[in-house]
């Protein structure tokens, strides 16, 4: 399948099956559009009609064109047929039950009172807790018992607010470092925080075990104070600035995010985004609100178009800066085309409900963090391990090629299908699709690769 | 004329005899907690 789309002055073309990127002019992207369902004269005949008036477009130099677009389809590297859809639901299967990520849900409770929190602030509309450390370590077990052999373990401190367990999670990272070796296991440690608990003992552990941090700020002050306030109603934004900078500039070159969560109140998200550079962070994402349509602060059709337009913003933006040598990091704009993920993981997705899954405080599974609260969606618990077989092989049924809407869709290599807890909450299936989240999740992908083959053109 | 440009891309086809080992970051962890992008991971298969 082909993708072809014209962004910022490039002529881009996605041989989708193969991942190739081609970057051509416009007489190249026109033939590439006709070559499937036209004879080679035909092409040629419409080329001299169309570029008439250019002296560059001449039969031998069209000729020479469509030479070209045949060696690339010979290569595999146009027009490469789809071989994937009859393998596709093997993949999965070949990991057999092996877990390799776990979300620990170390506090359902949270400091701060954001309306537009997915968690209902922390408390996944449950009661409030705080994960033992007992239960904690058997989660951290679990996933080593469970891992087969896999080396590369990931556990995600999670809530709520974390750090209003910051103890445990403390004694949990040294208990993981301390059996990981003689295990044969490496544990990458996530914490994701809101902030306000950050203090020098917090960024001296995390910046010595703790290999990514994911850190709340949604960026314009009067953006971010809008929503993410305390139960007093008071924003948040003064205290945790100067923390998260901190912090920060303490983390040397490991790794982070700046993580922040646009509504409707903001689809011109690009401005936070530009604010949080202005900041000093260059590590950022910025996720669109997930919420039912009637929330007001969910995106409507208008803020979709908005989005869109401000993903080119972005795109185009980072690229200048990168060109004057202070580049900003998007999390959805990194797209190694060389040293990407294998068809597999293309296929197979984030793993939601097989390899991954979520620990509640009192050591329920689920599929990820955004199913918790969903009782149908239990798998088990970290102690008898996984006994809701059905729901764990509806989700090893989810891959790129498992929705009728994705079969003819160009992105489906780059989404896997997408978010199986978005397609549920916007359509009542795992199975289902997120259309807005498509929309945008496509915007994204064909800025990325744009932004790749100018850098590419640069060279 | 050179009209048509290729980038260096990984091959997925190729990717599909060596891939698979299952290493690479489970995607939603890293940082978006919303929505699936795979694309954006880094390969860590060491036998390739």
């Amino acid at each position: 399948m082909l993708h072809q789309y014209k962004l910022n002055g490039f002529n881009i073309v996605l041989d989708t099956c193969s991942g190739a990127v081609h970057s051509v002019d416009e007489v190249a992207y026109d033939i590439i559009e006709m070559y499937q369902s036209h004879t080679r004269e035909e092409i040629v005949n419409a080329m001299l009609e169309k570029y008439a008036d250019r002296e560059d477009v001449t039969r031998e130099d069209l000729n020479l064109c469509i030479d070209d677009v045949e060696s690339l389809k010979k290569a595999g590297k146009l027009f490469t047929p789809d071989t994937f859809e009859d393998i596709a639901g093997t993949f999965k299967e070949r990991s057999g039950n092996v877990i390799k990520a776990l979300c620990l849900h170390v506090a359902h409770t949270c400091n701060l009172n954001c309306s537009y929190c997915f968690a209902s602030q922390g408390k996944y509309h449950g009661d409030r807790a705080l994960m033992s450390f007992e239960t904690g370590k058997r989660a951290l077990d679990f996933l080593i018992e469970n891992s087969g052999t896999r080396t590369n373990l990931e556990v995600d401190f999670f809530g709520g607010e974390p750090l209003m367990n910051w103890d445990v999670v403390k004694k949990l990272i040294e208990y993981g470092r301390s059996v990981e070796k003689e295990k044969h296991k490496n544990f990458r440690f996530t914490v994701t925080t809101n902030g306000m608990l950050i203090d020098d003992d917090v960024i001296d552990f995390c910046n010595r075990e703790v290999s990514n941090v994911v850190l709340s700020l949604d960026g314009r002050k009067e953006i971010h104070d809008r929503l993410r306030v305390d139960y007093q109603g008071k924003g948040s934004y003064d205290t945790i600035v100067p923390k998260f900078q901190k912090f920060v500039e303490a983390r040397g070159d490991k790794g982070y995010y700046m993580r922040g969560t646009f509504t409707h109140a903001n689809p011109d998200f690009t401005k936070d985004v530009f604010h949080m550079a202005d900041l000093g962070f260059t590590e950022l994402s910025m996720e669109p609100v997930v919420g039912k349509p009637t929330d007001p602060s969910s995106l409507t059709p208008e803020d979709i178009e908005i989005v869109k337009e401000q993903y080119e913003i972005l795109a185009k933006d980072m690229l200048r800066r990168e060109q004057e040598g202070k580049p900003i990091t998007f999390y959805h704009y990194m797209l190694d085309l060389t040293s990407g993920p294998c068809i597999y993981k293309r296929i197979s997705g984030c793993g939601s409900g097989t390899e991954y899954m979520a620990v509640t405080p009192w050591g329920d599974l689920y599929p990820c963090h955004q199913f918790v609260g969903e009782e149908e969606y239990k798998l088990g618990n970290i102690w008898d391990g996984v006994t809701n077989n059905e729901k764990r092989e509806e989700f090893r049924s989810c891959n790129a090629y498992a929705r009728e809407e994705c079969k003819d869709c160009w992105a489906k290599l780059y989404c896997s299908g997408g978010c199986a807890a978005n397609a549920f909450h916007a359509s009542g299936s795992i199975r289902g699709i997120y259309e807005p989240g498509c929309e945008l999740f496509k915007k994204r992908i064909e800025c990325a690769i744009m932004m790749r083959v100018c850098e590419d053109s640069w060279k | 004329m050179e009209r048509i440009k290729t980038l260096e891309t990984r091959d997925l086809c190729e990717s599909a005899k060596k891939g698979g080992c299952g290493e690479c970051q489970t995607s939603c962890q890293s940082a978006c907690k919303t929505s699936c992008g795979v694309a954006n991971q880094q390969c860590e298969n060491k036998a390739e």
